[in-house]
């Protein structure tokens, strides 16, 4: 007989451990699932993780690597500090594009002028439109106590109403002969986020994102915000004895989260994404919320789970070209890792005892 | 009666139709809820029917099928949540996202080459000569069988809750594991058959998307419907009638700006489709802002998970 | 020990039940014969509750055996205990309440009658045993008291061989006390045995025929408590003799204005069901210990939550040496130097799953200086944790253990010794001793009594009569969220201090 038995302090080994034993079991699992479609498992496995860092065009897929970490980490790292208080912002997806449309829009108004200022007033703007996003919700909780997680998610969807009216409509290129989209960044220096070394796949963004990670390490370690952050999310009545005001929390760690958010977003439009399109986001805004978790709400964490998961990413599109894998398929095995993780959890805090028939009867 | 064009009794009998997915999804919810558990995975759970049910309605040709392939396609997505949360006592919000990320995934992956199919036809009721009632005919008679289900069920539901003792069970469950489970109820078993419902009912609704409402399957079907099922609980302080009055105005809502894009409305179309989301927002901050009254009617132990110690 | 006639109902023989790193029973025998009120005597942690779980089914023992009425006995849920005769009303009651009395009788029934019914039956029933309730009110709106008696008439309507009741007079005014023991007798005489489970010891005297004694999982002792004198009793629970906390002579200090003030503080509570505070009103001086009694239920909470700063009221409803603080928060009184503790020590008082050290920062961060423009010092949060667990003589492994790791009387000294070594002048304490054994409380009652000797001003707020009568000078009560006027303990009678609790809460009718 299995029985689960609560440690007395949660195990750190096992804390460290989780993440690892989920990537394994996912790409069991995932196996399994490739199988069912009638691919050869091991190949498939093998052209996601493997041949994207070591495989005949890894020269480009390395540097690829960098470019979809860089808004994953950077929401993730947002997010984290929220789900540690236990405020569960799930719009990051909206607030994202708010960001780029923000940013966007302050770049496209002042087209063609050349200043070296531009480029840094649009992602104060881009950050700017995330918060403003993430403030929404955030305000809506503390004025009239209505769920975050329903208000965030909400946004998302009216998020992308505003896009798809900002590439048909008013951030349409007016050279662009009718067809939807805003003008191309690439084509305006003074705005555009290049490659800063080439073939790295290294933006601001990426730099930004690795800024974050230690911004947000050195808050969670040394800062007494860090500390009432995961007070207010393991004991809220011991966060309240402290003196934290749970309002206060949820404003700032909305706002922090919808601000990187919207960061990432003016980042990608400004540089690898180029324009303003409808399909601009891919769902990094959802994928951020496995980043965090399988990083543990860690930051350091957080940075290495960016990387496997934009690997995923990158090995999905090859296995999706060379083995005819739908790239649906990709967005499951990503569920799955949560799946996973959420499961092995389970050891971190509790221990599996097994009672042989002594007293059971 | 008129106006702008759309006539009332259309409007009324298709935002019953427009309700459907989201008062079974609300409904489902709502047991789930009762019995302390937050599943926020309705969304995946409501997706997975719309592509199981359509999957079993095209491949046997049988809308009834169908209908009962969605409904076990969505409770087999919440067998995996109950065994995270009740077994491996994961945390409920982290695992309902994780239930809609997977099932948002895995929905597309099932339904390649079912892109362009048409379902076999849910018929309507024949009411015979009822349906010609001015009127009243158009609005309570020309509907298919899920319709008046989806109300019968409603009421089993108030029923069940109002005046069953596995009703009573149920409530006592939520409302404090701890004390339930000291007078010998057992509380992960019952919670684990109300996931199951909620997950059954989800995929209900979502298979009435791919099979009566759209009908076609195409990724991302359900946009949100799960999501606002959620919000429709909060907004019906966990009473049964309410979901149902919940669900047509939403249904209303819904429909009004469809006709109103289709009658070539001054407002953006962009503007319109957005109205679904911002009025849920809008429901929500004049629900919760009532202090109090909603929340002491809300499950006290709703999202926590119970491990008995000792 | 007198021959009895009566046969036995209930025998429980060598039983043993071991949890990893803990032998909660060992070896336990006793019997109860029909009809006998029998106490189940021992200290927090001697394994009285986890004794009763295996009689009622909730626990299934390891080894040993039980027989009812002859026939073995090994109920695998409660279900079948119920089924069997034995019924229990538990100490933290299995109520719900947002559902009504009669739904909640309902659902602790195995084959309840319909709703209708079943409300008849429970007015009928609970007049006639002279604990009268009104079956469509809400459980949540009911006094502690009340709440007891649902539990009660929920297991009566089952006609039980056996009642178990665990602790159940720590809710009750000493009026309720009475007349759950009538109530108690009446059942006694018609035949059904109860097994009382208490550490309190005039109690048992007064009620009980026979005693068993339980010291950290075994039996120690069986004896007819009207024969022996409670300090015996105590002594064998305790296993040592004990000695009442000892007081320096009282000072005089020199400062003009109160150290603590309550100016008609009146606030609504922020919790479900909970109780306002309506116009409450006390002060205290340095070195002076005001003990504020009361049901659970009526207002603990919240004024503790009103004096911690969680709760904020008017500026001058809460006054420090003449300073308003009523809108400070917590961190702001901690400034001035007044400090509180509150009940619930694993989520409130501390966080469970963080160390000892973080559990220090938690409140020490102010006035110990541990944080610097924001950036927390945790080589000096170390060493405050490490003089805490040193001078409060905390039992763990060490200072990174989480709390939820430790005991509640080592946490409890813990949250106590933390709150006091920051020399506070005004300290407010909410069930300092609450499931905590007699050593470790008589520790804290100690260095409780050393910190106002010392000049500060404290407030003791407990269920606790005998803790409050020992340690306070002055002494108030709250009932219903009002606090009657503080009166020196000195020539206190405990009928008057029940009638400060406000009597028997809406019983007086039933048996005038």
């Amino acid at each position: 007989m299995l029985r689960l038995e609560k440690r007395p302090s949660p195990s750190r080994f096992w804390q460290a451990a989780t993440p690892v034993i989920a990537v394994v079991l996912t790409m069991i699992g995932g196996g399994i699932m490739f199988a069912i479609l009638g691919k050869n498992p091991a190949e498939a496995i093998r052209t996601i993780f493997w041949d994207p860092l070591f495989g005949e065009f890894a020269w480009y897929l390395r540097g690829q690597l960098l470019v979809k970490a860089g808004p994953l980490i950077l929401i993730a790292v947002g997010l984290s500090l929220g789900f540690r208080a236990g405020i569960w912002n799930i719009g990051a997806e909206g607030q994202y594009i708010m960001g780029a449309i923000f940013g966007a829009s302050v770049g496209l108004a002042v087209y063609p002028t050349e200043s070296r200022l531009i480029f840094p007033v649009m992602i104060v703007a881009g950050a700017f439109g995330g918060w403003l996003w993430g403030m929404i919700p955030a305000i809506l909780k503390t004025r009239f106590n209505t769920n975050e997680i329903l208000v965030s998610l909400m946004l998302v969807y009216v998020a992308e109403k505003i896009l798809s009216k900002a590439a048909l409509g008013f951030l349409r290129n007016p050279e662009g002969a009718g067809f939807p989209g805003s003008r191309n960044f690439a084509q305006y220096p003074a705005a555009s986020n290049p490659e800063l070394i080439a073939g790295s796949g290294m933006h601001w963004g990426v730099v930004a994102a690795f800024i974050a990670v230690i911004f947000a390490y050195i808050l969670l370690q040394k800062h007494m915000l860090g500390f009432q952050i995961k007070l207010a999310g393991q004991a809220p009545r011991a966060a309240r004895f402290h003196g934290v005001d749970p309002n206060r929390l949820v404003v700032l760690c909305m706002g922090i989260s919808g601000a990187l958010a919207g960061l990432a977003g003016v980042f990608e439009v400004t540089g690898p994404a180029g324009q303003i399109s409808i399909d601009f986001n891919v769902g990094y805004g959802f994928t951020a919320i496995i980043v965090a978790f399988l990083g543990r709400l860690n930051p350091l964490g957080i940075l290495l789970a960016g990387l496997l998961m934009a690997l995923t990413y990158i090995g999905g599109e090859m296995a999706s070209t060379n083995l005819g894998l739908p790239s649906a398929a990709i967005q499951a095995f990503q569920g799955m890792l949560l799946f996973f993780l959420l499961a092995v959890d389970l050891l971190s805090n509790y221990r599996i005892r097994t009672f042989f028939a002594s007293g059971a009867k | 009666m008129d106006f702008g064009g759309i006539n009332p009794a259309v409007l009324i009998a298709s935002l019953m139709v427009a309700a459907v997915p989201i008062l079974l999804a609300a409904i489902g919810e709502l047991i789930v809820e009762k019995a302390g558990v937050l599943n926020l995975g309705v969304e995946g759970m409501m997706i997975m029917g719309a592509i199981c049910g359509f999957m079993a309605a095209v491949g046997t040709d049988s809308p009834v099928l169908g209908f009962l392939g969605g409904a076990a396609g969505g409770a087999v997505l919440s067998l995996i949540f109950a065994f995270l949360t009740q077994t491996l006592l994961a945390n409920q919000v982290a695992t309902g996202l994780a239930l809609t990320l997977f099932g948002l995934g895995l929905s597309s992956l099932m339904g390649q080459g079912y892109n362009g199919i048409k379902p076999p036809l849910t018929a309507a009721v024949p009411f015979g000569p009822l349906r010609d009632i001015p009127v009243l005919g158009r609005i309570l008679f020309s509907h298919d069988w899920m319709v008046y289900a989806s109300i019968a069920i409603i009421a089993v539901v108030w029923w069940v809750l109002k005046y069953s003792r596995a009703g009573l069970v149920l409530r006592a469950v939520g409302e404090n594991h701890d004390a339930a489970h000291a007078l010998g109820y057992k509380v992960r078993r019952i919670r684990l058959v109300a996931i199951l419902f909620g997950g059954a009912m989800a995929g209900l609704g979502g298979a009435y998307i791919s099979l009566v409402r759209v009908p076609q399957w195409t990724d991302g079907i359900t946009a949100g419907a799960g999501w606002i099922a959620l919000a429709i609980v909060v907004f019906a302080s966990w009473k049964p009638w309410r979901v149902l009055i919940g669900a047509y105005l939403f249904g209303g809502i819904t429909v009004l700006q469809l006709n109103l894009q289709a009658a070539g409305s001054r407002i953006p179309v962009e503007y319109l489709s957005m109205s679904p989301y911002l009025i849920t927002i809008l429901v929500l901050v004049i629900m919760s802002s009532g202090k109090g009254r909603t929340s002491l009617n809300a499950p006290a132990a709703l999202g926590q998970n119970f491990h008995a110690s000792r | 020990m007198t021959s009895d006639a009566r046969p036995i109902l209930l025998a429980v023989e060598g039983v043993t039940k071991a949890y990893p790193g803990v032998v909660a029973n060992s070896d336990v025998s006793f019997s109860i014969r029909t009809g006998e009120v029998h106490a189940l005597l021992g200290e927090n942690g001697a394994g009285k509750s986890t004794l009763v779980k295996m009689i009622y089914g909730l626990v299934k023992p390891d080894t040993g055996r039980m027989t009812l009425r002859g026939a073995a006995y090994a109920p695998h849920e409660p279900r079948a205990a119920r089924a069997s005769g034995v019924a229990m009303v538990f100490q933290h009651f299995s109520l719900f309440e947002a559902l009504n009395v009669a739904e909640n009788v309902s659902l602790g029934m195995e084959k309840p009658p319909a709703m209708g019914a079943l409300a008849a039956k429970i007015t009928h029933v609970s007049n006639a045993y002279g604990l009268p309730l009104d079956p469509a009110r809400m459980v949540g709106d009911l006094s502690a008291g009340e709440r007891q008696r649902v539990e009660i008439i929920r297991c009566l309507l089952q006609d039980p061989k056996l009642l178990i009741m665990d602790e159940p007079t720590s809710v009750l005014t000493p009026q309720e006390v009475e007349i759950l023991f009538k109530t108690l007798r009446q059942l006694s005489s018609e035949g059904t045995a109860i097994l009382y489970i208490s550490h309190k010891l005039e109690e048992i005297r007064a009620l009980c025929d026979e005693a068993t004694i339980l010291r950290r999982g075994r039996v120690v002792a069986t004896c007819t408590p009207r024969e022996r004198t409670a300090r015996e009793m105590a002594e064998l629970m305790v296993g040592a003799v004990l000695t009442p906390p000892e007081r320096s002579a009282p000072k005089q200090w020199p400062d003009a204005k109160a150290a603590l003030e309550i100016n008609a503080l009146s606030v609504a509570s922020p919790i479900p069901f909970g109780t306002s505070l309506k116009n409450v009103s006390f002060s205290v001086r340095r070195g002076e210990i005001l003990g504020i009694a009361g049901v659970a239920g009526n207002g603990q909470d919240e004024l503790l939550l009103a004096l911690s700063g969680e709760l904020k009221s008017a500026p001058e409803m809460v006054q420090s040496f003449g300073v308003p603080l009523g809108k400070h928060s917590p961190n702001q009184r901690r400034a001035l130097g007044f400090v509180s503790a509150p009940e619930d020590r694993l989520g409130h008082a501390a966080a469970p799953d963080m160390s000892l050290v973080e559990n220090a920062f938690l409140t020490g961060s102010i006035r110990k200086g541990l944080a610097k423009s924001g950036f927390v010092d945790w080589q000096a949060t170390r060493a405050f944790a490490e003089q805490v667990i040193k001078d409060y003589d905390v039992r763990t492994p060490g200072s990174d253990v989480a709390a939820r790791a430790l005991s509640g009387g080592n946490l409890q000294k813990f949250v106590i010794g933390r709150e006091l070594s920051q020399s506070p002048d005004v300290i407010v304490i909410n069930q300092p001793t609450w499931g905590v054994d007699a050593a470790a409380a008589a520790a804290i009652r100690q260095s409780i009594l050393n910190r106002a000797s010392e000049g500060a001003a404290v407030v003791v707020i407990s269920q606790d009569l005998d803790e409050l009568l020992e340690i306070s000078d002055r002494f108030a009560v709250l009932n219903e969220g009002r606090l009657t006027v503080p009166r020196p303990v000195k020539g206190l009678t405990i009928d008057e201090i029940g009638l400060m609790m406000g009597g028997a809460h809406g019983m007086e009718v039933s048996h005038a």
